[in-house]
């Protein structure tokens, strides 16, 4: 969260509406460690990751519909070797992310 | 996440204070926050004081770890509910005593992983805003006078580059007593023995001998400032995780049986 937090400052003074996507659980080896987080903005602003970039996008398009509902969700991705970028790990692991509204307008 | 607790939780990131929060992430109420802080203060809920109450309890060792976790509990009516703890504790912090060469690359790295910094030294011209232009802290003083400015919790470490036993003497007599994550000291074996030899006259135990890094860092054959710095800073690390500091590639097909004794 700290990683970000600057980010999600800037925005929230901009009048921006966020929503976060938490990493909460890792099955197998995963690029980013469970907690990792990235933050939406409805106006299509990123910061923080929750893979090696191979589920942002998927991410991306969950957080629009969270902030488009109100409602959070649970997604699972499997990692595909194919997909997973190399970083010295095998991947092919599963996440589950967590995306929640932080700041959406009434 | 409600307007309560997220503001509850930027203050305590923003204090520095260390927190727990734990989300429901599957079941009801679906995306309800609890915050825990170590003084047992507690923002928001997860829906039921049962829940709560467990929750509250297992915080504790996420304090310690700084570990994050999704965990199921059972309620006593018969409901399952999975929860997503996490740690948010505040920045390590590095502090280092003796402002000397290696000092500069090892603040500037320690910087970008994400420490805080205090550069200690004696002498003002070493302990220069020039020579540490990352530093979050430099302080002219004498190690113990200005290790008594610090509050040195479990999330601090004590790097001693100052190689003269005058300074480094006092500073470990004040990081022995210390509940520092890491303690190193640099300087060849027969310096380190030399050391413990005055640490034992001075009457510290084996025990708390032990918890000297020294010679300091992790063997990669370092020998620029830079690359000492990243020995040391692998070496940090890897206590914290509670890691020896090896190849990731298995020991067979490696060829590290060939190093020397460097350090």
């Amino acid at each position: 969260m700290r990683d970000i937090l600057p980010e999600i400052e800037r925005w929230i003074s901009e009048g921006e509406e966020i929503a976060l996507a938490t990493v909460v659980r890792a099955i197998g080896s995963s690029p980013r460690p469970v907690g990792a987080k990235m933050a939406v903005t409805r106006s299509g602003r990123m910061a923080g990751s929750v893979s090696g970039g191979c589920v942002e996008g998927a991410v991306f398009e969950v957080a629009l519909e969270v902030l488009e509902t109100g409602q959070p969700r649970l997604v699972r991705y499997g990692i595909s070797d194919e997909q997973a970028w190399d970083v010295g790990l095998s991947c092919g692991g599963t996440i589950d992310v967590f995306v929640e509204p932080l700041v959406r307008k009434a | 996440m409600s307007g309560e607790v997220f503001s509850a939780l930027r203050q305590a990131l923003h204090e520095e204070e260390a927190v727990v929060s734990a989300t429901v992430v599957s079941g009801e109420p679906l995306g309800a926050k609890f915050l825990v802080f170590e003084d047992g203060r507690t923002v928001g809920s997860l829906g039921s004081p049962e829940l709560d109450a467990a929750v509250r309890a297992d915080a504790e060792t996420f304090f310690k770890s700084g570990e994050a976790e999704t965990r199921t509990y059972r309620l006593s009516d018969g409901r399952e509910v999975e929860v997503f703890l996490e740690a948010h504790l505040p920045p390590r912090h590095l502090v280092v005593i003796g402002a000397v060469h290696i000092a500069i690359p090892l603040v500037a790295m320690a910087k970008e992983l994400g420490y805080r910094t205090t550069v200690i030294d004696a002498r003002e011209f070493f302990a220069t805003r020039e020579r540490f232009p990352h530093a979050d802290q430099l302080i002219v003083a004498w190690p113990d006078e200005a290790l008594a400015q610090i509050k040195i919790t479990p999330q601090t470490d004590i790097v001693i580059l100052a190689h003269d036993e005058k300074f480094e003497d006092p500073a470990l007599h004040v990081a022995l007593r210390s509940r520092a994550g890491y303690i190193g000291a640099i300087g060849s074996r027969k310096t380190s023995e030399q050391r413990l030899e005055r640490l034992r006259r001075a009457g510290f135990s084996e025990e708390e001998l032990s918890r000297i890094h020294a010679p300091i860092g992790i063997d990669i054959g370092a020998k620029t400032p830079a690359e000492i710095a990243v020995s040391i800073l692998a070496e940090i690390i890897a206590v914290r995780r509670g890691r020896i500091g090896q190849p990731l590639r298995p020991a067979k097909t490696s060829p590290a049986a060939v190093s020397g004794d460097g350090g």
